[in-house]
C-alpha cells in the first residue's frame, strides 16, 4: 500500500467511522482533537484500524501519534 | 405532607403507531399491528407473529458516542421519551438544573448480547468488540443512554419485574414523588423486538400460531384464543409532583392515585388468582377510593387462556361485572416489558378523548369472560377514573389507579 493509498483509505473509514467531514483530515492536524476521542472511543479505533489495515496498534503505538502525519508513519511501518 | 402526582406527559413508540396521534387513530379503530414476520419462520419460531416497529433513525438526533451504546430498547425508549418530553415542557437545559430521576421498565436485551457474543466467537479478541456493546448488554441500557442524553440527576434505576415492568416504573416513580423525595421521575417500559428476544419463549408454546389471520390472532377473553403475541416498542411518562407541574405550566394529563402490588410466591408462570386479587385491593385501598369509582379497567389479559380466565375472574371480584372493561393487546400483541406503560398512556389517551378502545377480536365470551363487561368495539364514554393491571412471570403483580385531575 503507497502512502496515498494509506491516506485516502484512512480518510474514509475515519471520517465514517467518527462522523467527520474527510478535508478535517489533514496530515498536520492532530488525530486525537480532530476525530474528538475520549477513551472510550480510541478502542473503536483500535477496531476500525483492524477491519480496514489489517493490524492492531497498542496503546505504545498510540502514545507516539500527535498528528495524521503520525498515523500514516505507524501505518507504514506497521503493513509495509 | 404527601405529594400530589401528577402525569404531564406521554409518549409512544409502537406497533400501532409512532407517536400520540398515530395510537389515538389506532385506538380508536381497533387497529391491529400484528405482522406475520419471515424471520421468525426461518429460525424456527412455533410462532411467527410479531408487533413490529421500525428501527429509528437517531443520527439527526444524537452524537455517535450518544447513539453507539444504543440497541432496540433505548433506541425505541429515546423516541417515546423525546415525545413525552416536549409534551411535558421538559428540555435538557432544565433537567441539567432540576433534580429528575429516571425509572425505567426493561428485562431484556437479548437481541444485542447475542450480536456481542457472535464477535466474540469470531474475532477471538474482546478489544475488536468495540466500546458500544457493554452498554448495549446490560439490562439498564435504557436508564444509562436516557440518563445520560437528558442529563438526570435523581433517581437512576432500571426496573425489571417481567411484563410489570413498565407499570411498577410508574409505581415507584409515583411513591417517591408522594413522599417527597423526588420532584419528577422519567418513568416507561421498552420491549425489544427481534428474534433472539422471544425464542425461548415461544419455545414455551405460549403464543398463537393463526398465521393465516395475524390481525385475528391476539383476541384476549376471546373463547377461541390460543395463545399471546410478542410485541414492543417503547412508552414514556413523565411523572411530577403537582407543585412541580403547577409552577412549571405542564399540562396535566391525569393525577395518579393508588398503586397496588404483589407476588404470588407461587409457581414461575401460572397466574394466581389470590396475588391478582390482593394487587386490585390494595390499589383501591392506596386510593381511597371504593371499586364503583373505576370507570373502566384496561385489561392485563394477553390471549393466553389461563392468564385471561383468572384475570376475569380477578375483576369480577374485586370491580364486579358492570365496569367496562378492555385489552389492548388485542391491537398490540402483548409489550411485554414496556405494557404496563404503554397501556397507562392509551388508557390516558382514552380519558382525554372519551372512549374506550376496542378488545378487538372478542366474539365469543368464555364461562369467565362472560362474567365481566368486555367492551368489543369502539364506544363512547366519559372516564373519570381508571385502572391498569400489569401481572408478570415469576408472580409480579401490579394495578395503577389514575383519574382525572382535578383541583
Amino acid at each position: 500500500m503507497t502512502r496515498d493509498e494509506i491516506i485516502e483509505t484512512t480518510k474514509r473509514f475515519l471520517s465514517e467511522e467518527f462522523e467527520v467531514e474527510k478535508d478535517t483530515i489533514q496530515a498536520k492536524n492532530n488525530l486525537q482533537k480532530t476525530l474528538d476521542l475520549d477513551s472510550l472511543d480510541y478502542v473503536d479505533l483500535v477496531v476500525v484500524i483492524e477491519e480496514n489495515l489489517g493490524f492492531k496498534p497498542t496503546s505504545e503505538d498510540f502514545k507516539a501519534i500527535d498528528t495524521f502525519n503520525d498515523f500514516y508513519d505507524l501505518v507504514e511501518k506497521k503493513i509495509n | 405532607m404527601e405529594k400530589r402526582v401528577v402525569i404531564t406527559g406521554i409518549g409512544l413508540y409502537s406497533s400501532i403507531g409512532n407517536g400520540k396521534e398515530e395510537v389515538l387513530d389506532s385506538l380508536r379503530n381497533g387497529k391491529s399491528g400484528i405482522i406475520y414476520d419471515k424471520e421468525r419462520e426461518e429460525v424456527g419460531y412455533r410462532s411467527c407473529l410479531t408487533g413490529m416497529v421500525e428501527t429509528p433513525n437517531l443520527k439527526p438526533f444524537l452524537s455517535r458516542r450518544q447513539r453507539i451504546g444504543m440497541h432496540q430498547p433505548a433506541m425505541y425508549a429515546y423516541m417515546s421519551t423525546m415525545e413525552a418530553m416536549e409534551q411535558a415542557k421538559l428540555d435538557i437545559d432544565f433537567l441539567e438544573k432540576n433534580e429528575t430521576g429516571i425509572i425505567f421498565g426493561n428485562d431484556s436485551t437479548a437481541g444485542a448480547v447475542i450480536e456481542t457474543v457472535d464477535k466474540m466467537r469470531e474475532r477471538k479478541d474482546t478489544t475488536l468488540i468495540g466500546s458500544g456493546d457493554i452498554f448495549q448488554n446490560m439490562n439498564c441500557t435504557v436508564n444509562m443512554s436516557l440518563s445520560t442524553i437528558y442529563k438526570l440527576k435523581g433517581i437512576n434505576i432500571t426496573l425489571s419485574a417481567a411484563c410489570a415492568s413498565g407499570s411498577h416504573s410508574i409505581g415507584m416513580g409515583y411513591l417517591l414523588i408522594k413522599q417527597g423525595l423526588q420532584e419528577r421521575v422519567v418513568c416507561g417500559g421498552a420491549q425489544e423486538i427481534n428474534i433472539y428476544a422471544m425464542g425461548s419463549f415461544d419455545g414455551l408454546g405460549a403464543f398463537s400460531i393463526r398465521h393465516d389471520e395475524p390481525t385475528k390472532a391476539s383476541r384476549p377473553f376471546d373463547a377461541n384464543r390460543d395463545g399471546l403475541i410478542p410485541s414492543g416498542g417503547a412508552a414514556t411518562l413523565i411523572i411530577e409532583s403537582l407543585e412541580s407541574a403547577e409552577r412549571r405550566g405542564a399540562p396535566i394529563l391525569g393525577e395518579i392515585l393508588g398503586y397496588g402490588f404483589s407476588s404470588n410466591g407461587d409457581h414461575i408462570s401460572n397466574p394466581n388468582l389470590d396475588g391478582q386479587l390482593r394487587s386490585l385491593n390494595m390499589s383501591l385501598d392506596q386510593a381511597g377510593i371504593k371499586a364503583d369509582k373505576i370507570d373502566y379497567v384496561s385489561a392485563h389479559a394477553t390471549s393466553t387462556p389461563v392468564g385471561d380466565k383468572t384475570e376475569a375472574q380477578a375483576i369480577e371480584t374485586v370491580l364486579g361485572s358492570d365496569v367496562p372493561v378492555s385489552s389492548t393487546k388485542g391491537m398490540t400483541g402483548h409489550e411485554c416489558w414496556m405494557s404496563g406503560a404503554s397501556e397507562v398512556a392509551y388508557s390516558l389517551l382514552m380519558m382525554e378523548n372519551d372512549f374506550i378502545a376496542p378488545n378487538i377480536n372478542f366474539e365469543n365470551p368464555d364461562e369467565d369472560s362472560k362474567r365481566i363487561n368486555i367492551i368489543p368495539e369502539y364506544t363512547e364514554k366519559k372516564i373519570d377514573t381508571f385502572l391498569s393491571n400489569s401481572f408478570g412471570f415469576g408472580g409480579t403483580n401490579s394495578s395503577l389507579i389514575i383519574t382525572k385531575f382535578v383541583k
